[in-house]
């Protein structure tokens, strides 16, 4: 299995898909965390869609991808992505957050295969990539990239800052991180909260590449992808992509109130109708079926 | 891959003659490294210390070693991403740091995720005496038995240092073994079976059990020596795997030898005695027990045997308190 390789009108497509998929799974949970992964949706899908080589049919292929949500509240993005690429069947997305499921509140790993490591204690996923890594350098898995996905906010974490010094040293050009740039944290605005900025500068000092994107542009991210997926120069790559919470429902975007809280019925009405779907949240709902894994 | 386990092991050592936990544990993961290259080590800036100087240095090895300079945190996380891709990462450091510093990593990730990660403690307890307590240890072991999926491991010596580092690089799963600074005197021999989970008896007798893990088991010894002077002959239980415990050999003792001694380099709360306490309270056999440990407090900074002897862990104290037990148990006539 190698990577999907998709052009970008069905990444965008499959963008929206996987924004229905994370809030209507959330209204349904009645708990959650909605505002990252719709500023992280447009990027991680074209991720997912062009350039992630998996297989869902042997989740533990040797030569595989890794990817890791370091930011772990944001897994009902996760779960969407592992879903839509065929992991599981989307209608078990409905099952998140209760009793039995495998989709937990953050990844658990034990519980569901095409998840590498479990998450949600923040600060912690650079690290295993950075493990990961070493790990593919040292068994010659040339082909193996490691990918990993973190907040702003989560950069306030020091272990992100031993993560990043470590894959400098190591010349780690096998990493990319991905920064989920949306200035929103659960107590504010995050330059209001704890500045993180300057970010480049930080990075670059760290012996890492830098680059910019507007991560709802999606040229803008398909080029910044290819450019880091094709530096072989003995760098780790950054890739902060300029995000907005709750990205795709003008109504709601850029509230750090949405964090971590799941949308009442009304709003989730009005979500869907912004995302372009003519539907009531029951319709949406009805549309997944009855919950099945496979 | 050949397997260490069981291998020979040299008998170098006299009963008695004092040895380093470390060295045994720096020449036995270059052993296992050249039979296994998934094996890895990682140390935060400690190796000359820790002694994965030795993995670092032998050309063979030394391409899986990953220094972490002064990150404890992040190295908890670099071995689990290591162990993801196949590899069997033990990592090394001051106990305090690993079960202390990064122990939401060890928690989280690793065992959380059930990684097979060794955490190799060294300077456990408060042997390391002069550093003061900022590098002591005495809450290790209650902070790593509290994860889900951690096996803790406190070898006695030398010996049983060599075959708990073999049988954690084949047994699958997180590994936490405690390792001293001081040296400690042999009191296991070469040939003594070591079983995962099983504990060994070094001495029988009817007269109540003393159980000991890591360095307090050469002082046990001593004390069972004082304690036959008087006539007095307890069983002797070196419980070098804390976690799972072995309750069989612990309901055994309470039920065969009516009174139990317990003795750690750890704090009193959440140890070896309580651990044994549990168990002798849900059995059948809730016979008197004494608990020797550190009173909580932290101990300040002097030579090791002086420490000791503030905190009572010594082979006097032992003997004194396993008295009491066994008092405690003749007068309310149940030994």
């Amino acid at each position: 299995m190698t990577a999907l390789n998709w052009p970008k009108e069905r990444i965008q497509e499959m963008a929206k898909t996987i924004r229905r998929d994370v809030l209507v799974g959330i209204f349904k949970a009645a708990s959650g965390h909605p505002g990252g992964p719709l500023s992280a949706a447009d990027y991680l899908t074209a991720l997912w869609f062009r350039h992630l080589r998996l297989d869902p049919e042997n989740p533990k292929w040797e030569n595989r991808d890794r990817f890791i949500m370091s930011n772990g509240h944001c897994s009902m993005l996760n779960y969407a992505l592992l879903a839509r690429r065929g992991f599981f069947d989307p209608s078990y997305l409905m099952t998140f957050r209760t009793k039995d499921s495998r989709l937990q509140g953050h990844p658990n790993a034990t519980e569901l295969e095409g998840l590498e490591v479990n998450t949600g204690s923040l600060g912690q996923g650079l690290s295993v990539g950075v493990g990961m890594a070493l790990g593919a350098r040292f068994s010659k898995l040339d082909d193996v990239r490691v990918f990993v996905n973190v907040g702003d906010g989560e950069l306030q974490e020091g272990q992100m800052w031993e993560a990043a010094m470590s894959a400098g040293h190591y010349k780690l050009d096998n990493l990319i991180v991905t920064v989920d740039y949306n200035d929103a944290q659960i107590d504010g605005h995050v330059k209001n909260v704890m500045r993180i900025d300057p970010l480049s500068d930080k990075l670059r000092a760290f012996h890492w590449d830098v680059v910019w994107a507007d991560g709802h542009n999606i040229d803008s991210i398909l080029i910044a992808f290819q450019g880091a997926i094709e530096a072989k120069n003995g760098r780790p790559t950054a890739i902060i992509f300029k995000t907005l919470m709750m990205k795709g429902c003008p109504s709601y975007e850029d509230d750090p109130g949405w964090h971590g809280r799941p949308p009442k019925h009304d709003e989730v009405a009005i979500m869907l109708k912004e995302l372009g779907f003519d539907e009531t949240p029951q319709e949406a709902l009805a549309s997944y079926g009855e919950p099945r894994f496979k | 891959m050949t397997s260490l386990v069981g291998a020979p092991i040299e008998a170098k050592y006299e009963k008695g003659e004092p040895v380093l936990t470390r060295e045994a544990y720096g020449n036995t993961v270059v052993a296992l490294g050249k039979v296994n290259p998934r094996i890895a080590v990682l140390d935060a800036d400690l190796a000359q210390s820790t002694l994965t100087k030795f993995f670092r240095d032998d050309p063979e090895t030394g391409v899986r070693f990953v220094e972490c300079g002064i990150a404890e945190q992040n190295m908890m996380n670099i071995a689990a991403g290591l162990s993801t891709m196949g590899f069997i990462p033990f990592i090394s450091s001051y106990a305090q740091f690993l079960a202390s510093r990064s122990l939401d990593q060890a928690r989280n990730t690793v065992d959380y995720t059930n990684l097979n990660v060794k955490i190799a403690a060294a300077h456990g307890g408060i042997s390391v005496g002069q550093d003061g307590p900022s590098h002591q240890s005495m809450e290790d072991i209650s902070n790593m038995c509290a994860l889900v999926n951690m096996t803790v491991v406190v070898p006695a010596d030398y010996y049983e240092t060599i075959k708990v580092v073999r049988w954690a690089a084949e047994y699958v799963g997180p590994v936490y073994f405690r390792l001293g600074r001081e040296k400690v005197p042999i009191s296991t021999s070469a040939d003594d079976p070591w079983v995962h989970g099983k504990a060994l008896m070094l001495a029988d007798g009817a007269d109540g059990t003393i159980i000991a893990c890591g360095y307090m088991v050469h002082k046990a010894v001593d004390a069972l020596e004082m304690l036959g002077e008087e006539g007095i002959h307890p069983r002797l239980l070196n419980m070098s795997t804390i976690k799972p415990i072995d309750s069989e050999a612990i309901i055994a003792a309470a039920a065969e030898t009516g009174a139990i001694t317990t003795a750690e380099e750890h704090n009193v709360y959440g140890g070896l005695g309580s651990i044994v306490a549990r168990v002798v309270v849900e059995s059948d056999y809730r016979v008197p027990m004494r608990i020797v440990g550190i009173p909580n407090m932290y101990l300040g900074s002097a030579p090791a045997d002086d420490l000791c002897e503030v905190a009572g862990l010594t082979p006097e104290n032992i003997a004194a308190k396993h008295k009491e037990a066994l008092g405690t148990a003749r007068m309310e006539g149940s030994a």
